[in-house]
Parts: C-alpha cells; sequence; structure tokens
C-alpha cells in the first residue's frame, strides 16, 4: 500500500465517554495511519461530511450510550446516499450481541467491545481496506 | 550495618539467587512502583499525632466521625435510573425495600446536557442511559410514594443541576417538607466535566459562577443539603492514575471555595455543605492510601491555606463507586470478586456512601439480579466480615502509611503545577488546564499507557488477557433493554405540560431568568421560579446559553 491509511475517529451522539476512542486514535497513528478525531457530541450528518471532506479509508464511531441503533442507522443511511461504498465503517462501545446482526446487516463492518486489543483493530483495518483498495 | 541490611544479604540474595521474584518490577494500576518490603524506615519521619490523630480530629487521616462504623454504617447508595419516571420510581421502590438506605439518581443524556426530550440530539438517547426528565411533572412522577423528610437522595447531575435541585426543593415545598430538612447532595461539580465527563452547556467560567449561585442560595435555604459533590470518579474513569485522580479532584475543590471566596461567601458556612466523590480501582492498597490522604490533604488546605475555623469545613466527606472501567464484557461473573475488593477498599478507606457496580454493567444497563448482588456485597462486607468493627485498621502498616505519604507528596506536586499555571491562583489554574488541555494530556497520556502495558501483559486482567475463555456466560445474561416507547410517551407529556401550563408565568419567569443571568444577580431564585411554572429543562438552559454562549472543546488526543 503506498498511500497510508486515512481514519476518522469520531464519537457520535451526547455521551462523552472518550476514553478508548483517544487510545484507539493514538494506537493507530503509532501504526502508521493517519488519523483525524473529531471530538464530542457529533451528529451522523458531521460525522459522514466529515469523512467525504477528510476523504478517509475508515470511519471508526465511539458509542457508549445506548443509542447505536438509531445513530448508526442513520450514518449508514448518509453513506449510501452519497455512494460512500469504499468507506469501511466500525463501531466502537458497549453494544449488546443481539444487536451486533442488526449494525452488520445495515453495513457496520466490524464491532470492537471492552477489552479488545488495540492490535486487533490495526490489523483488521489493514486487512479490509487492502481488499477495498483491491 | 542495620538489620535490613543483614537480611538482604544474608537471607534474601541467597533466596533471590535460587528463586527470582515473579517479575522485575512490582506496579500498581496507576504504574506506582511497590517495594517488596516496607519497614519502620519507610515511616521514620512519621509522626502521629501530627499526620494521623485520631478518628473525627484533624487532620482526619484516621475518618471524619469519632467512632465511625461502629457508630453508623456507611449509606448504601446504589445509582439508579432509566426509562420514564414511572419506571424510576418503581426501581427506587424496590431498592428502599431490599434495604438500600438512600436514593441516587442517574438522568438520561438528553437531562444531563440540559436538552429536552423532543430535541433532535435526544433521538435514541431517551430514557436509555438513565432517567428522563423534562419538567415538574416528570420529578412528581419520580418521586411520588417517596417522602422527601425521611430518605437522602443524590443527583448525578452537572450542567442541569441548578435545575434539578430547584425541581427537588419544589418537590420539597408541595409534600410540606421545610426546605433545612432537605437531605441529600447534586453532583454540580463541572471543573470535572471540562477536565473528563465532558457534559457541559456554558464555558468554563460562566459555569463556575452558577455553581456559586447554588452556593449562596444554598447556604441559607437548604443548610443540610451537599451543594456539590467534587467528583474524581470520572477522571479515574477517564483514565487517570489514582494520584492524578486525587490531585485533580482537590484542585477543583480548592478552585470552587477560591470562586466562592470571591463572591464574599463565609468559607465556614460553605465548607460543611462540600463533599466529594471518588472512584474505587483495582489496586487495593493504593485505593485506601489515596482515601487517607485525601482527607490529610483537604483538613491541611482547608485549616492553613484557606483559613477555616470550623472543623466541620476541615472534614473531607465522601461518597465512593467502584470502578465502572475495570469491569470486563468477558466472563462477567468476575466482575462480582473485582466490586467486592474494590467496595472493601472503599470501605477500608473510610467511605461515607458507596455505590457497588452490578457485574453486567459492560454489557448494558444493570439487571435487577445483579443489581441485588452489587447490594448484597455491601450488605456482607457490613455484617459478616466484621471490618467495619474497628476504625481504620490498617493505619500503623507501614506499606499503607509509606503510600498514604507517597500519595500526598505526588498529589501536592501536582496541585503546586496548577497553581503555578495560575500564577497562585488556583482557580485560575485550573481554568488554564482546561484551556491548554493540560489535565486533558495528562489523562490520555496514562490511559494509552495502560493500554499498552495490558496489551504487553505487563498489567494483567483475568479473563481478557489471560485465562480467556472461548466461550463465556455473557449469552446467558438477562439484558435490560429501555422500550423505545419510552421517548415517544416522554414527548407526549412534555407537549401535554407546554399546552396546559400557565405559558405567559413561563415566558415571565424564563425573562426575568435572563436578566438576572446578564446582570450576574444570583439566577437560583429565578430557576426556581421557572421550575414551579413547568418550564422545561431545555427552555431553561437555552436561556443560559443564550447569555454566555455554547462551549466547544478544543479538541486533543
Amino acid at each position: 500500500m503506498d498511500r497510508p491509511i486515512r481514519v476518522l475517529m469520531a464519537k457520535a451522539g451526547l455521551d462523552g465517554h472518550d476514553r478508548g476512542v483517544k487510545v484507539v486514535a493514538r494506537a493507530l497513528r503509532d501504526a502508521g495511519m493517519e488519523v483525524i478525531y473529531t471530538g464530542l457530541h457529533n451528529t451522523p450528518e458531521q460525522v459522514v461530511t466529515a469523512a467525504l471532506q477528510e476523504d478517509v479509508d475508515v470511519i471508526g464511531v465511539s458509542i457508549l450510550s445506548g443509542a447505536h441503533l438509531t445513530i448508526f442507522r442513520k450514518i449508514t443511511e448518509l453513506m449510501k446516499q452519497y455512494g460512500m461504498t469504499d468507506v469501511l465503517l466500525l463501531g466502537g462501545g458497549i453494544i449488546p450481541d443481539e444487536d451486533k446482526p442488526i449494525l452488520e446487516q445495515m453495513g457496520v463492518k466490524g464491532l470492537f467491545g471492552p477489552g479488545t486489543s488495540t492490535q486487533e483493530i490495526i490489523e483488521f483495518i489493514k486487512k479490509e481496506v487492502q481488499k477495498l483498495r483491491g | 550495618m542495620s538489620a535490613k541490611e543483614r537480611w538482604e544479604r544474608e537471607t534474601l540474595q541467597p533466596f533471590l539467587q535460587k528463586a527470582p521474584e515473579r517479575r522485575e518490577k512490582f506496579i500498581t494500576v496507576s504504574n506506582q512502583q511497590i517495594k517488596r518490603l516496607y519497614t519502620p524506615e519507610d515511616i521514620k519521619d512519621l509522626d502521629y499525632d501530627r499526620d494521623l490523630g485520631y478518628p473525627g480530629e484533624y487532620p482526619f487521616t484516621r475518618g471524619v466521625y469519632p467512632t465511625m462504623y461502629r457508630g453508623r454504617l456507611w449509606t448504601m447508595r446504589q445509582f439508579a435510573g432509566f426509562g420514564g419516571p414511572e419506571e424510576t420510581n418503581q426501581r427506587f421502590k424496590y431498592l428502599l425495600r431490599e434495604g438500600q438506605t438512600g436514593l441516587s439518581t442517574a438522568f438520561d443524556m438528553p437531562t444531563l446536557m440540559g436538552l429536552d426530550s423532543d430535541h433532535p440530539l435526544a433521538d435514541g438517547e431517551v430514557g436509555v442511559e438513565g432517567v428522563a426528565v423534562d419538567t415538574l411533572r416528570d420529578f412528581e412522577i419520580l418521586f411520588d410514594g417517596i417522602p422527601l423528610d425521611t430518605v437522602t437522595t443524590s443527583f448525578t447531575i452537572n450542567p442541569s443541576a441548578p435545575v434539578i435541585y430547584a425541581m427537588y426543593i419544589a418537590i420539597g415545598d408541595m409534600q410540606g417538607v421545610p426546605r433545612e430538612k432537605l437531605r441529600g447532595t447534586i453532583q454540580n461539580d463541572m471543573l470535572k466535566e471540562f477536565i473528563a465527563q465532558k457534559e457541559w452547556v456554558i464555558p468554563p467560567r460562566p459555569s463556575v459562577d452558577l455553581i456559586v449561585d447554588i452556593f449562596e442560595f444554598g447556604i441559607k435555604e437548604t443548610p443540610n443539603f451537599n451543594l456539590i459533590s467534587i467528583s474524581g470518579y470520572h477522571i479515574r474513569e477517564a483514565g487517570s492514575t489514582a494520584v492524578q485522580e486525587l490531585a485533580f479532584t482537590l484542585a477543583d475543590g480548592m478552585a470552587y471555595v477560591e470562586a466562592a471566596l470571591k463572591r464574599g461567601i463565609d468559607i465556614d458556612r460553605l465548607g460543611p455543605q462540600l463533599s466529594f466523590f471518588f472512584n474505587s480501582h483495582n489496586s487495593f492498597f493504593e485505593e485506601i492510601a489515596k482515601f487517607r490522604a485525601a482527607r490529610r490533604i483537604w483538613a491541611r488546605v482547608m485549616r492553613e491555606r484557606y483559613g477555616a475555623k470550623n472543623p466541620e469545613s476541615w472534614k473531607l466527606r465522601f461518597h465512593t463507586q467502584t470502578a465502572g472501567c475495570t469491569l470486563t464484557e468477558q466472563q462477567p461473573l468476575n466482575n462480582i470478586i473485582r466490586v467486592t475488593l474494590q467496595a472493601l477498599a472503599a470501605v477500608l478507606g473510610g467511605t461515607q456512601s458507596l455505590h457497588t457496580n452490578s457485574y453486567d454493567e459492560a454489557l448494558a444497563l444493570p439487571s435487577e439480579e445483579a443489581v441485588r448482588i452489587a447490594l448484597r456485597t455491601q450488605q456482607i462486607i457490613a455484617y459478616e466480615s466484621g471490618v467495619a468493627d474497628t476504625i481504620d485498621p490498617l493505619a500503623g502498616s507501614y506499606f499503607v502509611e509509606a503510600l498514604t505519604n507517597e500519595m500526598e507528596r505526588q498529589a501536592l506536586d501536582y496541585i503546586r503545577k496548577i497553581e503555578e499555571m495560575g500564577h497562585g491562583s488556583i482557580l485560575e489554574g485550573v481554568f488554564a488546564g482546561i484551556e491548554n488541555g493540560f489535565f486533558q494530556r495528562e489523562i490520555a497520556q496514562a490511559a494509552y499507557e495502560y493500554q499498552k502495558q495490558v496489551e504487553s501483559g505487563e498489567q494483567i486482567i483475568v479473563g481478557v488477557n489471560k485465562y480467556v475463555m472461548p466461550q463465556d456466560e455473557k449469552s446467558k445474561l438477562n439484558i435490560l433493554r429501555v422500550d423505545p416507547e419510552v421517548q415517544r410517551r416522554q414527548i407526549e407529556r412534555l407537549n401535554k405540560v407546554r399546552a396546559e401550563r400557565d405559558n405567559r408565568a413561563v415566558k415571565r419567569a424564563l425573562e426575568r431568568l435572563e436578566e438576572a443571568a446578564r446582570t450576574r444577580e444570583n439566577t437560583m431564585p429565578y430557576i426556581l421560579e421557572a421550575v414551579k411554572a413547568y418550564a422545561s429543562v431545555g427552555e431553561i438552559m437555552e436561556i443560559l446559553k443564550r447569555v454566555h454562549g455554547a462551549y466547544r472543546e478544543p479538541v486533543i488526543v
């Protein structure tokens, strides 16, 4: 891969739990990726617009408020609307097992809950982005 | 050669040759290095009367009350709230029936952020993380059948604290309870929000002004109510070390005292109405040392730096919650044991009240069964273990005293640094640290270091990076879910209240509030008036936003 992987890390919704998103952002940066962190309290529109403007390969959204179904539904709809089929959408936070298939069906390609190692996320992104870039 | 040197040479070294230790260095979860052995040498400068004293006396290292838990056990206060006020009212009554001795209210994200349930940003969040409250009507339902003169209630609420405090007073007025009989706590600590938890509406300076409004109003109107709970819990959850939690929390406390003094508030009337809130994490002895050091530092600061004369002002009284961030999604039943150890540390550290987390909280909101086990954990510690039968049982331990001194020393270093940032003022230093990202960087750095230690195996988490099981019991758990119906019902009730209330009275009250906020008059009486006219949380916070502007955080990774 010539171009470094570009990642947008975002906190969507109202919760301020940003420990995880910041740890992951730093780990991805240390792994050589270009990371843009949006900060807190973003609407789905803001997340998707930022991803378009920054021309990223990956969007990582962290939600720990329980609003993941509502927020990911809006994000995936907007991504479809803008034809962002080559962007990898990932989620992090507290997401009950029974919600995972629903989110995957919407188009969230990877979900990383508490206790996930940053190494696992890095490897997942590298593998999936390679596939998308063909 | 000292006896210790002789032991090292003759006994220890030959033994280490044959059997080396498990690791090269032993550290706490906060990267604090722990020595092999502590002896009288480690506390040779400790002066019992000066540094420890007797319980209920300065500097309160051994506890704030003369009899501690022999007189009265700590308050078992489980944090609860979900769905609408109806569901939470039922959970409150359940907890009181099960022997809980105080209530603690969790609000949903929109309420915490000062938004009404029908705000676009509230979609999907109404009643999910806590109870949804829009107007006084919701509080009437929340406290239905709960007499405010006998129950103490704690409210985890920050930017919208003045509104919720006003609602509680209004309910007390309706029940005919004299305001001086209201007991409880509002968290009302905005500095730690800007530092760690990230719930805010208006910028730091006007936020602190609003807190001082509550102080000024509260020392006269509700003298038995804790007007603030200066919190380290969230700082720790955001990834800080134990020392950072201690230092930043006490610095915040000092900042509030300085802000109150600037307003001309009598420190000895305010002092007794300040309370604290700490985290109890995994490293057992470090936590105990942290609690003991907190009491000693606060007593000295209040007496020596700020000149408080009332012994009640010197006492650091605190609530503790076990560390949510230590709960694992993997093998969740293991969390029961983690919580037990953390709760034990809080009790040995002399807490005044305690929330024990439920074992399923890394998965979802706690189920009723998990909440009961969490409460039973406290009851077993209280009634079966015997640890509550003598005061501060670990005092005099070479290790615990040395660690207490060490926590104090490191925290004071941080406080000095903050004071330097504020050119002699802690209040200005804390504002500067928020603006220039000092606190955020310190905490993010500690969180990242810890994660690296976990991934390298230097820190072990059972069930996560050691003793991992392919299939664990989490699929068997009954997860509590909030019905999406709650959002619809909440908006419907809000609309009904808006249609039925006297909207001219609401408009008048909000105009008066705006005028008071602009002229820097104390806003509390006007907020109370607006609440009693059934103005909503969002409407009241919107006025403050109009006057002071909305806060945007500098983004720091």
